[in-house]
């Protein structure tokens, strides 16, 4: 579909979103050299257009799981900044009081069951909600997002087999980034195209331009499309790249700066803004006024975290069980 | 209460009433519908329920234990059955990693009433990789709660108590005590989850009899009474929550303890209580806490060699005589 048939308030959220992603990121990153965060930080700027396209074909009730590279993935959902970089800065007033860091990060009521640190961890719980949907005879739908190196993972395998043997409504998305951790693709799977292997599976793989936000959300809003309709999942391949290491302080010995400047010059932000002008969706001036919202809200998002108090020692030992049975569960 | 009916009738009562009581319960596993289970534990199940709500699945550990926990935290109360405790190596991930760290990762929010029923035990010559009790395993990972029922009552009013719950449970049933008989009342009743029971009072030792070894033990205390020593019996019926209280209770009047279960010895349940009896109660000691275990090897498939591993009767008087004979 071309960009002119989109209402023009949609076009700006789909930007809004990717520089939310994308400032969230760079913050996350300074903070962590800054002392605030203590944990380790996968980042996903790079991959803004596949964590928004996605998730704007969703409802506020469908769900998501994410992965260890989930920050983009919950801001898409409707994450907090405020919350989430609390939840980073190990905070009380974070999404998991302090518990789950970057890699757990968690909110059911947005429908985010979760980062996850487990390659293809995720996927299979994510059948399992699509599976109490269709069991309930409700029109929501599950989105995994998992990596290029998740389809190398059992978990994988079984997850999608009985996905594509109950026609669950589900999709699963892959973010193809070239890298599973310091090693390409090519040295992980005998396939380029991993979306393949839906055929295994009975169900539709479709490859989409990941760094193309609107392609993203249409390949998507097709695959829900479907899977509300009772017809199955749908396998969506994001052709991407991550700027950045593994995780932070990744030496990248394992790529060359030149493949890395090739994609920066397809840059999924960069190159929607231009189309936002060319296309006249959008003057200088809005789209500068919208980073400047984004910024002040990062603003208060560290502000936020940095003055949140730190959980208490004694929280460590709550929240193991619902059911505690007088303490005897310890 | 006078209605006898199998440890395998009760487990079948116990799904039946609960998926009738709540839509939300529901059972998954290999060969649990038409089949009615390998063991025939869900017979009739799918006659009632039908294939939605009675799923059979492909052979796909993983797909049964993380597809049972995304449905439980949209609600739904998942039963999973194992067919054989060993398989759920195979899902080892979405236990440890997910299943049993959901709700604190999520800073307290998930609940995860998911009940995984697994099979567990030595039913003879099906040696290494059908007849192991791995319960040690997963008592090692909080998150997790572990039952380990030995009588029909036991079974069905925990299995209730583990589909009402908000936590994950591991729910071990032993092969052999499927066709044990045992008074099961026709009313609704649950058994609490982290309540030992006293199976026979007694002064001279404290048995420890953990899961399937209970007809051994009440066996073994057959003969040890007719040779003077008056033996307690207590049955912890869970190993996550676990009920110190009563069983520190009993070793004050008795002074003297033998832990008896299938686990393989090195690191199994018996360990960590003795080790909690050792930091909690070695005052009350009057002998060493001796363990009667399988012997620290893989499963055997000889008839002969899988006995001579094994906790037997006579390896359980054995021990006790000689704790109840040792002298400081």
């Amino acid at each position: 579909m071309s960009i002119s048939n989109y209402p023009k308030e949609q076009l700006l959220t789909f930007y809004r979103q990717m520089v939310k992603v994308r400032e969230f990121e760079l913050r996350a990153i300074n903070e962590r050299r800054a002392g605030l965060i203590p944990g380790f930080i996968h980042s996903c700027v790079g991959q803004e257009a596949t964590a928004v396209g996605a998730c704007a074909a969703l409802n506020q009730d469908d769900v998501i799981t994410s992965t260890h590279r989930g920050h983009g993935h919950l801001v898409a959902k409707g994450g907090e900044p405020r919350y989430m970089m609390a939840e980073l800065a190990a905070r009380q007033t974070g999404y998991c009081g302090g518990k789950g860091g970057s890699l757990h990060m968690t909110d059911f009521e947005l429908g985010i069951l979760g980062a996850n640190g487990i390659v293809a961890g995720g996927i299979p719980m994510a059948v399992g909600a699509a599976l109490a949907f269709q069991m309930r005879g409700e029109q929501r739908v599950a989105l995994s997002f998992f990596g290029d190196g998740a389809v190398n993972e059992g978990a994988f395998h079984e997850a999608a087999n009985l996905a594509g043997l109950w026609k669950l409504p589900m999709i699963f998305f892959c973010e193809n980034n070239l890298y599973g951790e310091g090693t390409p693709q090519d040295k992980q799977a005998p396939v380029k195209d991993l979306s393949i292997r839906a055929a295994g599976y009975a169900f539709p793989g479709v490859i989409v331009d990941g760094n193309d936000v609107t392609a993203v959300y249409e390949a998507t809003q097709e695959a829900v499309a479907r899977a509300r309709a009772g017809e199955g999942p749908t396998f969506i391949e994001g052709k991407t790249y991550r700027y950045r290491g593994h995780y932070e302080g990744d030496p990248m010995v394992y790529r060359s700066p030149e493949e890395l400047e090739a994609w920066q010059e397809r840059d999924p932000i960069a190159a929607f803004r231009q189309r936002l002008l060319e296309h006249k969706f959008a003057s200088e001036s809005e789209i500068t006024a919208v980073e400047s919202e984004i910024q002040s809200l990062l603003d208060e998002a560290v502000e936020f975290a940095a003055q949140s108090p730190q959980p208490t020692r004694e929280s460590a030992l709550d929240g193991v069980y619902g059911d505690t049975h007088e303490g005897r569960v310890f | 209460m006078d209605r006898k009916i199998t440890f395998s009738e009760a487990i079948n009562e116990a799904m039946a009433e609960e998926m009738r009581r709540d839509e939300a319960v529901f059972l998954i596993g290999e060969d649990v519908g038409v089949f009615g289970g390998v063991f025939g534990v869900s017979t009739g199940l799918f006659d009632e329920f039908g294939e939605t709500r009675v799923r059979d699945t492909p052979i796909s550990e993983i797909a049964i234990v993380g597809g049972g926990l995304g449905a439980a935290l949209m609600g739904m109360r998942p039963i999973a059955e194992i067919m054989f405790a060993d398989f759920v190596a195979c899902a080892m991930d979405q236990v440890v990693n997910q299943v049993a760290k959901a709700r604190y990762m999520s800073g307290g929010k998930a609940s995860v009433p998911l009940t995984l029923r697994i099979v567990n035990g030595a039913p003879g010559s099906a040696a290494a990789q059908h007849s192991q009790s791995p319960e040690a395993w997963f008592m090692n990972v909080p998150g997790l709660k572990i039952a380990i029922p030995a009588t029909p009552y036991d079974a069905k009013g925990l299995l209730k108590s583990a589909v009402r719950g908000e936590d994950p449970v591991l729910f071990f049933e032993h092969k052999m005590l499927y066709a044990e008989p045992g008074e099961v009342p026709e009313d609704d009743y649950t058994v609490p989850f982290g309540e030992a029971v006293v199976r026979r009072a007694g002064k001279d030792i404290t048995i420890l009899a953990i899961g399937g070894v209970l007809p051994r033990v009440m066996a073994a205390t057959e003969q040890l009474a007719a040779a003077g020593i008056d033996a307690e019996v207590i049955d912890p019926r869970t190993l996550v929550p676990f009920d110190k209280e009563t069983v520190i209770k009993s070793v004050q009047k008795t002074n003297r303890v033998v832990i008896v279960h299938e686990a393989h010895k090195r690191a199994g349940p018996g360990a960590e209580i003795a080790a909690m009896l050792a930091e909690e109660a070695i005052g009350y000691l009057d002998a060493p806490i001796v363990r009667v275990a399988t012997k620290n090897v893989p499963f055997p498939y000889a008839p002969d060699l899988e006995q001579y591993i094994l906790p037997t009767v006579e390896d359980i008087t054995e021990a006790v005589s000689a704790v109840v004979a040792y002298r400081l």
